[in-house]
This record gives C-alpha cells, structure tokens and sequence, in this order.
C-alpha cells in the first residue's frame, strides 16, 4: 500500500481516490438537487456561509481527486480532459453545473407546470408560471396582424404555393437543370411578387392577376407547338398581346359587372401584419437587396469615375445610418419630395427602403470576395476574348460568390432581424402585435410571456437560417 | 477616349439628376403649398419642450439646438456605455469559447447562438417591459450593499461629491504624462541595451500613486452621497441625492451590450485562432515563457485580425442605439427627429442633420480604420 497523498493524487491508489472523489461530488450535487428541486436543505444545521459554500468545496476537492493523469479508464480520462484540467477549470465547471440544476426549477415551473393553456379568458391564469392561454388566444393576431380572420387563408394558400414553388429545384430533371439559377432569380421573385401583391392584398387589381395566369397558362400550352427557332419571341410578345386582349377586350365588360360582384375582398396594407407581414417584408427586400447590392459592387470596382464614385456614396451613405432614420426618411421626408397627387404605398416605401439599406451591406460583402480572387482569373477570362459582361458572368461572380456565402447570409439574418423596426412607419409585424396585445386592458401583464414566444420564434428562423448557410458553405466549398 | 466608356456614365449622371431634379422640385413645391421655408433657422428658436433625462441643463427655454445636444450626449452616454460592457462580455465569452472546457465553451457557445439570433428590438423591448418591470417599488426595495438600489423608477447609486476634483483630474493627467514617458525610455532601452524595464507595474504604481497623494496634500476629498428614499404622496415614493439612471437607460445599455457582445466575441475567437499554431511553437522554441509567448507573438497578431471588425461592432452597437427611440428614451433620433420634428414640422431639415450625425460619425470613424489598418499591416517586401 502506498501513502496516501491527498494534495497529489495518483495512479497508484487510483480506487481510494476514485471512489472518495466521485463519492463527494455526487454528495454535493446531490445537496444542490435537493436544495433547488425539493427545497429541502440537508446543511441547514451549518452557518450560513459555510453551508452556501460547502457543495462548492466538496465537489472541487472531490474533483481534485479525481483529477489523475493516464488513469486507464476511459471515461475519467475524458472528463478529466473535458471538465477537469486544473483547479481553476474544475470551479468554473461545477459553478455552470451548480447554476444549471439551480435554475432549471423556477424555469420548469414557469413554463410548464404552473403555466396554463387551458381556457379562453385571463381568468384561468392563476398560476405564477406563464399564461400560454394568451398565446393561445391571440396566436392569430400574431400570425396574421389584422388581416380579416375569413381571409387568411389566401395568406397560407399564397405562402404553401411559394414554398412548393420553392422546392421545384429538387424535383427538375437533367435537362431543366440549367435554366434553375434563371427560374430562382428571375421567375421565381416575378411569381412570388405577383402572388403576394395581387392575391393577398385582393380588390380589383386581382383580375389582373387571374388574366395574367390565364394568359401565361394559354401561352404556355400554345408554346409546345411553336418551333424552337421562334420560341424566344413567342415567349415575349403572345403572353403580353393575350394579357392585354383578356383584360381590355374579351373581359373588360365582365370586370366591370364583376367588380360589384366583388371577388376577393380588398386588404389595404395596414391591415397586414404578424408574423407573415415580417416574411413579407424579408422576402421582398431579401430578392431585390441582392441584385442592387450586387451592381452597386461591381459599380464600385468600376475603371468609370462617374459610375464608381456613384456607388461609392450610395454605399458609405447607407451604411452610415442606422435604418431606424432612413424609415424616418421614408416615412416622414420622402412623402415631401413626390408630387402631391402622387402616394406610395407604406408597405412599398419601407421594403423600397430596407432593400437599399441592405444592398450597401451586400455590396460591401461581395466586393470582399471580388478583392479575394486572385488577379490571374481576370487575366486569364479577358485573354479568352470575354468582354466586361461575359467575364463577370461566366468566371467572376461565380467564384466570388461561392466565397462570401457565409457574409451574405449575416447580411439576410440581418435583415430578418431588422424587420421589427418596420413599427418606425406604423406597420405592425409580430413585435408590433406584441406591444399592441400588451396594452389590451383585457390582456395586461403579460408581456413576458409575448416576448418569450416572438424570442422563440426569431430564435428558430434565424438558426435554422444560419445552419442552412453553413450547409450551403460547405456544399460550395472548393479547394482553391 | 470612345464612346462606349462615356455613355454609360453620362446616363448614370443623367439618370441622377434626373431623380435629384424631381424630388427637389416636388419638395419646393410641397413647401411652397405648405408655407414653409427651408432653413436651419429654428435651430436658434425657443423648443418648449421637456426632456426627462439629460446630461446637460435643458428646460423648455432652451433653443432646438440645444436639444439636439441633449439628444446627442444621451445617444453618446448609451453607446459608451454599451461599448464598455460590450467588450468585457465579448472578450471574456470569446476566450470561454476557445476554453478546453468542455461546459465552459458549450456555456459560451449557448449565450452567442441565443442572444445574436434575436432582434434586437425584441432584447429592449423584454428588458423595458417584462423584465425592469418585475422590480419592486421604490418603498418596497432592498439595498444591494446598502448603498445602490434597483426599483422599477430606475436605479439609483450613490455620487461623489468632490473637494478640489481639479487637483485629483490634474494627478491621473500627469500620471497619465510620465507613463508615456516612461514606455519611450523603456523601449529606448531596449533597443538599446537589451534591457528590459518592468513597465506594467510601475505604470500601475504611478496610477495609484500619484492620485494617493493628490488627496493626502492636494486637499482632494471625496464624499460619497447615498441616495435616500422620499416620499412624493401617498403611495408615491422615490430617492433622493445620488444619482438616477434610468430603466430606458438601463434595458437599453444591457440590450445593446448583451445583444453586441456576441458578436465582438465571435471577433475574437476568430482572431485567437487565426494566429497560426507555427507562430506559437516558433515563440516558444526560442525560449520565450508562455506569458511572453501570448504577449509578444500571439497578442499582436491577434489584435490585428480582431480590432478592425470590432470597431465595426462599436460603430454597429452607436447606430442601433437609436433604437432607443422605441423605448423613449431621449437619444438623437428621439428628442430630435421625434419630438423635434412634431413641433416643427421641417421634416427635411430634420432628417438631413440627423442623417449627417451618424454618417459623420461612420465616416470619421472608418476613415481612422483604413488609416489603422494601413499602419498596422503586415509590411511585406
């Protein structure tokens, strides 16, 4: 038997110090569990300093005794290297434990055993926990913002069409593969503005909607009997002409009957809102912030004076500013500068504004991978004879924009995290709702309960965004 | 010159003053109909208006100028404010996520991935309206170590009142003076002889020397004024003497703060692993302890990856601190292009000098970036 030496642990009395060090740092979790859990305190009878401290104590000398290099056992080899490389290491590690067990109580409690979802009114909140019933009862509100309860399923119908519309990219064969990058930045956005334009917000402007798709379906069918030499025409001039022809001759009478008939009910933008009025937003400034951003980049990398130092102001001048003026700008000085029969709309004026905002930011990440490739490609694409247009299209931006994947994904979680401030020019998306909801006399008190929904949701959007945009990262990584 | 590199720019040009042109001309006539003049006049005129929290004297006598500088001082007492607490929580987040702990850096790892994923908007509002609201009432309010106390009116911590403060700001000056001094001396030295001289602990010496004297035969003196609690009316209570901060201030610093600090520490972790490993065990093979090791090798290079992108947090966390105008706590935006605005109704004067504040400020400010980042560049050959 060798002496035991308690400042020094090690390996040859490896079962005497194993078993009295795990034993004391089970007894001091044990002590906190029953402490935070059961409220029962087995040290009570201890001074109230040393039994607040003594778990601590007792499981760091408990630590301590485990803590034997090349042990032989796997699993204390592990913790020792994970959670227990020196003394300083071993406090810090039972402090986050003692924290956790301690906290997780209180926090339970809160949102699920004294929390009530039950019911329909304030009443049934008794409890100290949450009141999920709020929630509960005012789930639409905050999904939906004002919309007309009877209407909102064009608001679902629209969003599963664009999702499924999304997705189309999994389901192309070989032979449509190439026209994908085309169909999701140029069709894609028209159909989606087309879809939330005139399908959720409704009214008279719908017809043109319906007109418009029968005449693309028209076309479309047509379409498969032209010759490939003519198709590109085709595509330009017949679904324009038939749009035209439906609404202005075929049915231009029909829509004036139709319009007493009414046929989706028009929604003015104030009224939308919620948590679908913040997808709108970030969609429309996401698709139109990218291609500014990108022109205003390659504007800054221009050999034309003009045209560069253009670009050069736009971007340091948006940038400059926080967004909370430049909704300011549009809400209270744009108005100003247009003619007085002339009025945007406020939901235009602000994704007009929080797009531009955003392009200087995607401007600037695009030019760092602009900047990052190396001068050879350049050389190498103007030698093969392309010119300005056809090198950036074909050899630059391909390769650039491969590099700043993960920027302008924080530049779109950005953006997602700034639609809140939308509140600037009176549209309520979900945060708005909350503060709305919040100071409902029927409802008041309860604000946390709000905030920790909307935290949880942005929480979940904006992290499946970025674990999304890592994915992407690495599937486009190539080795250079 | 040709053609094809003047057009595209001419249209450009024209394309801008086109646009320029319109919404001058619509904004002439809009005011002429409203009959306003432009003009930054009014900035001289009497505000008649109050503003609850200001670190200067301002009353409703003053001018609109004056409340612009009210505004400005509290949207600088916020950022600065923010910008300290930023750092220390970004710093020590970002080294506990390079921890070999395994809880340590899940801990930090959990903290960056919850509070950078939420609006911020969101983090003001939960700390202004559900989680300041939770603290007691005036009356109701325990000290924390007898002398601060946390109410839903705000918090309130003792003030010092100072005897001779010029005496004790000339001391740290001088003190401040003769530490420069000293780190040229000691470099000198250096290069000179190979000497080194302790230069940390003699600067930290003459920091709380030269102070200490400065009271024991300057004639400093420092009283420290507890706030009291006063009762206002019947069931009205708050405290007296100290000084106030205020719940906005408080959500707003610890939004901000909080909200930033991911970020800076995301800085750092980056530029701690972007000093390559060959440089550390190169330090080390030519005998350098671990201390010097992070102080001479890793500590420069590091900075160098990590100070330019934090600044750009700095600048982030000043801008989002207009945010504040949501809460109503009186910054720029707020006093200036809210109320200011309603009383006057010059929607473009006002917008415009608040647009020029902060793109003042980010312009000065990224212009000493690109100055820093070129001085501190790698110099190749």
């Amino acid at each position: 038997m060798n002496k035991l030496n308690f400042l020094q642990p090690d390996k040859n009395n490896l079962s005497t110090y194993l078993y009295t060090g795990v034993f004391l740092v089970a007894l001091s979790i044990f002590i906190v569990f029953l402490n935070s859990f059961f409220n029962k305190d087995l040290i009570s009878f201890l001074p109230g300093t040393i039994s607040f401290f003594l778990p601590l104590i007792l499981g760091f000398i408990g630590l301590h005794l485990i803590r034997i290099d090349y042990s032989g056992m796997k699993f204390l080899d592990k913790v020792n290297k994970n959670i227990n490389t020196n003394n300083f290491n071993a406090f810090l590690s039972l402090l986050i434990i003692f924290v956790i067990i301690k906290s997780l109580p209180p926090l339970l409690s809160w949102f699920i055993i004294d929390a009530n979802i039950a019911g329909d009114s304030k009443d049934v909140c008794t409890g100290s926990g949450a009141c999920w019933t709020y929630i509960k009862i005012w789930f639409n509100r905050f999904m939906y913002g004002m919309y007309p309860n009877a209407e909102q399923w064009r608001i679902n119908l629209s969003f599963i069409a664009l999702a499924f519309l999304g997705t189309i990219g999994f389901f192309a064969t070989e032979k449509f593969k190439k026209y994908l990058t085309l169909y999701y930045v140029v069709v894609y956005p028209v159909i989606a503005f087309f879809f939330i334009f005139f399908f959720i917000s409704g009214g008279p402007i719908f017809f043109d909607f319906s007109y418009g798709i029968i005449a693309a379906v028209i076309s479309i069918i047509i379409g498969f009997f032209i010759p490939s030499k003519f198709k590109m025409y085709y595509f330009i001039i017949v679904p324009i002409t038939l749009y035209i022809l439906l609404k202005y001759v075929f049915f231009y009478e029909e829509l004036i009957e139709l319009g007493k008939l009414e046929a989706l009910e028009w929604v003015e933008t104030g009224a939308w809102g919620g948590l679908s009025l913040t997808f709108i937003v970030s969609f429309f400034c996401l698709i139109f912030c990218f291609p500014i951003g990108l022109f205003l980049s390659l504007g800054r990398r221009s050999d034309f004076p003009i045209i560069k130092y253009f670009s050069i102001g736009m971007i340091e001048f948006w940038r400059g500013v926080p967004l909370i003026t430049v909704l300011f700008m549009s809400s209270v000085m744009f108005p100003m500068f247009l003619p007085e029969d002339m009025f945007i709309d406020k939901l235009v004026r602000v994704i007009i504004a929080i797009s531009l905002f955003e392009a200087a930011y995607v401007a600037e990440v695009i030019r760092g991978g602009l900047q990052a490739l190396p001068r050879g490609q350049y050389d190498a694409a103007k030698s093969l004879g392309m010119g300005y247009w056809k090198m950036h299209i074909l050899v630059i931006l391909p390769q650039a924009l491969k590099l700043v994947i993960p920027g302008i994904a924080n530049t779109f979680l950005a953006l997602v995290k700034d639609t809140p401030l939308i509140f600037v020019v009176g549209l309520l998306e979900i945060v708005g709702m909350l503060n709305l909801a919040k100071t409902n006399p029927e409802w008041l008190g309860f604000a946390m309960e709000g905030y920790v929904f909307a935290s949880v949701l942005f929480f979940i959007i904006c992290y499946a965004m970025s674990k999304y945009s890592y994915n992407l990262e690495q599937k486009y990584k190539t080795e250079r | 010159m040709n053609i094809k590199k003047i057009l595209p720019q001419l249209l450009t040009l024209l394309v801008v003053i086109l646009i320029f042109g319109f919404f001058s001309y619509n904004a002439q006539v809009n005011m002429e109909n409203r009959g306003i003049t432009f003009g930054y006049g009014f900035l001289s005129q009497e505000s008649s208006f109050d503003v609850q929290f200001s670190l200067i004297e301002y009353d409703g006598s003053h001018s609109y100028f004056r409340a612009y500088l009210v505004g400005l001082l509290n949207t600088i007492l916020v950022s600065v404010i923010g910008i300290v607490f930023a750092t220390i929580i970004g710093v020590v987040v970002g080294i506990a996520r390079l921890s070999n702990n395994y809880l340590i850096e899940r801990t930090a790892a959990v903290y960056v991935e919850f509070f950078r994923n939420i609006p911020l908007l969101l983090q003001i509002f939960f700390w202004y309206f559900a989680a300041l609201r939770a603290l007691p009432l005036p009356q109701d309010t325990e000290p924390m170590f007898g002398v601060f106390f946390l109410t839903i009116k705000g918090f309130f911590v003792p003030a010092f009142v100072w005897n001779n403060l010029d005496i004790f700001i000339y001391s740290i000056i001088a003190a401040v003076i003769s530490i420069i001094f000293i780190r040229i001396y000691a470099r000198k030295k250096q290069e000179n002889e190979g000497i080194q001289t302790p230069v940390l602990s003699i600067s930290i010496g003459l920091l709380i020397i030269l102070p200490l004297l400065s009271f024991l035969f300057g004639g400093v003196g420092a009283t420290v004024e507890v706030p009291v609690i006063k009762q206002l009316s019947q069931s009205g209570f708050t405290y007296e003497g100290g000084i106030k901060l205020p719940p906005e201030l408080i959500s707003l610093a610890l939004a901000l703060s909080l909200y930033t600090a991911t970020f800076i520490a995301e800085c750092v972790r980056a530029g701690v692993q972007g000093v390559s490993k060959g440089q550390k065990e190169a330090a080390a093979s030519i005998g350098l302890t671990p201390n010097q090791v992070l102080k001479l090798v890793v500590m420069p290079q590091a900075l160098r990856i990590i100070i330019p992108p934090t600044t750009n947090q700095y600048l982030n966390l000043t801008k989002n601190s207009s945010l504040a105008a949501a809460i109503a706590y009186p910054d720029l935006v707020l006093v200036f292009a809210g109320t200011a605005l309603m009383q006057t109704g010059r929607a473009i004067e006002i917008v415009s000098i608040t647009m020029l504040t902060y793109l003042s400020l980010s312009i000065s400010i990224s212009i000493f970036m690109n100055w820093y980042n070129k001085k501190i560049a790698i110099k190749e050959k």
